[in-house]
């Protein structure tokens, strides 16, 4: 049995196996599936889940979303580890 | 697109596929209805890949694949494999006691997304006699560990009921020492073979309030660990449930033979008529088809639904639920408090929950005749 997953800064996110990012093009829009699940995230939650590769780590993406969006970091940083652990709550994110 | 645009029915997200009505378990709350489609009436092969593209354009992302036992069907994999080369997520739902490591690494390759696994109870002599086979509950358990080996993510669907629903603590524990990521409980809806077996399924009020209280904790306990998706008991609530998110408005689902219905519970309706993928196509029964528009939207509604501020938020509950009992299927779910049958039916799960439990009728072909018989009449309210 695994504990609940504590998302850091330096934590590596990942879709686990079983929830995927896709656009689907009867709603021309992007949707999460998962099991028994389906979601459209807004525009920024989709730059976010985006970049959950499994090989960049959340002070990473927080870099590219700032160079991005030109946004401060501090609250950048808050908001995509609010996010990232509400997913992961949900067996959404793997890190 | 002309009318169907202009009426905005929106895409239907979900395809629930019911393979075959064969299942050699025998559930007595199984949701296949009492008439069980047999073999050689079982849509085929490219029968069935037809739907899935056409379900696809339609805008359907999920696919679940189903039964009955939907492993009894050999080419299970290639439709699969299909479904996945075209996009959809593809779920099973299985029994799982016809399944081994070597056939679960053949769903693997071939697409499978998820599987979600039924338990009937979380010990095994009770689970094998409410399922009515024979050591289902150790392979199922057997197979629960092949499947998160393999890799695949698992979903535990366990149906409650007064015969197991003090069991519920166990089946939560049992569920995360399985691997399985979500736990699905639902409480038995009375239509169908729920309905000829009430007497036994039916739990207590006690039963069934301590139960939403321990899966409120456990959900709070469990965070990042299992979800638990939880449908509560709705004949002690007071209001409906949104049954399948509204009618008509996500969920499509094709029977053995073809048909499709809005819901699987569906054809316990007897006065809809379903279309059959054989003889339309899809687009045509999703937009256009009787047995979709005749609860569409809120028009069709009756009173109190009709004038009520909860009607686009439950859609006046379960329609099944509401033929079931008030015998039209346009009537506020008597689950509701609103419904002025309400206290009848809850004079009767009172009572039914109260009394010793009959034995089951068991989901089969043997007992189709029996099951067709007239429910016993309901006893007049106190
Ligand atoms: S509910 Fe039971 S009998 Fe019905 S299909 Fe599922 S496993 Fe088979
Ligand atoms: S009256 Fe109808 S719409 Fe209102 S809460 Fe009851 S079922 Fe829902």
């Amino acid at each position: 049995m695994t504990g609940r997953v504590q998302i850091a800064a330096s934590s590596v996110p990942r879709l686990p196996r079983g929830v995927k990012l896709r656009h689907d093009s009867a709603r021309d829009a992007w949707v999460v599936l998962a099991p028994e699940r389906v979601f459209m995230p807004d525009d920024i939650a989709v730059e976010i889940l985006r970049r959950c590769d499994g090989k960049a780590d959340v002070d990473g993406i927080v870099d590219e979303l700032c160079q991005a969006f030109s946004a401060p970091r501090d609250q950048v940083m808050t908001d995509v580890l609010g996010m990232l652990q509400d997913l992961a709550d949900k067996g959404m994110i793997q890190v | 697109m002309n009318a169907p645009a202009a009426r905005r029915i929106p895409p239907p997200v979900s395809l629930l596929a019911e393979l075959t009505h064969r299942c050699p378990l025998q559930c007595p709350y199984c949701s296949n209805p009492l008439e069980l489609e047999r073999v050689d009436r079982e849509l085929d092969t490219a029968t069935w890949q037809h739907v899935i593209d056409q379900a696809h354009a339609l805008g359907v992302l999920q696919t679940h694949f189903s039964g009955g036992e939907p492993t009894l069907r050999p080419d299970l994999p290639e439709l699969i494999r299909h479904a996945a080369s075209i996009g959809q997520y593809t779920n099973l739902i299985t029994a799982g006691v016809l399944l081994d490591r070597a056939k679960l690494e053949r769903l693997a390759d071939a697409g499978l997304d998820h599987l979600q696994l039924s338990i009937q109870d979380s010990r095994a002599e009770s689970a094998n006699r409410i399922g009515g086979y024979k050591n289902g509950h150790a392979k199922k358990l057997a197979l629960a560990k092949e499947v998160t080996a393999v890799g695949l993510p698992l979903t535990i669907n366990a149906v409650m009921h007064r015969q197991n629903l003090d069991h519920l603590d166990e089946i939560i524990e049992l569920s995360v020492e399985l691997g399985a990521k979500r736990l699905e409980v639902a409480h038995v809806q009375y239509y169908g073979w729920a309905l000829k077996n009430r007497a036994a399924l039916m739990p207590t009020r006690a039963q069934a309030e301590a139960a939403i209280d321990l899966v409120k904790a456990a959900q709070e306990r469990l965070k990042g660990v299992l979800v638990i998706d939880y449908v509560v008991p709705d004949y002690y609530a007071r209001y409906p449930k949104p049954c399948m998110g509204g009618w008509g408005k996500q969920n499509l689902n094709v029977t053995p033979s073809g048909k499709v219905l809005p819901c699987h519970a569906a054809e316990t309706i007897t006065t809809l008529t379903f279309d059959n993928v054989k003889d339309k196509p899809l687009a045509e029964i999703w937009h256009r088809g009787a047995a979709f528009e005749a609860f569409r939207g809120t028009e069709w509604m009756a009173e109190p639904c009709r004038s009520c501020a909860r009607r686009e938020l439950d859609f006046g509950g379960c329609r099944c639920q509401a033929f079931a009992f008030a015998g039209q299927a346009e009537a506020t779910d008597p689950a509701c408090t609103l419904s002025p049958l309400h206290q009848e039916l809850v004079a009767i799960a009172e009572r039914e929950a109260g009394a010793a439990e009959p034995d089951f009728l068991y989901r089969n072909p043997r007992n189709i005749q029996a099951a067709a018989l007239p429910a016993p009449a309901p006893l007049p309210a106190e």
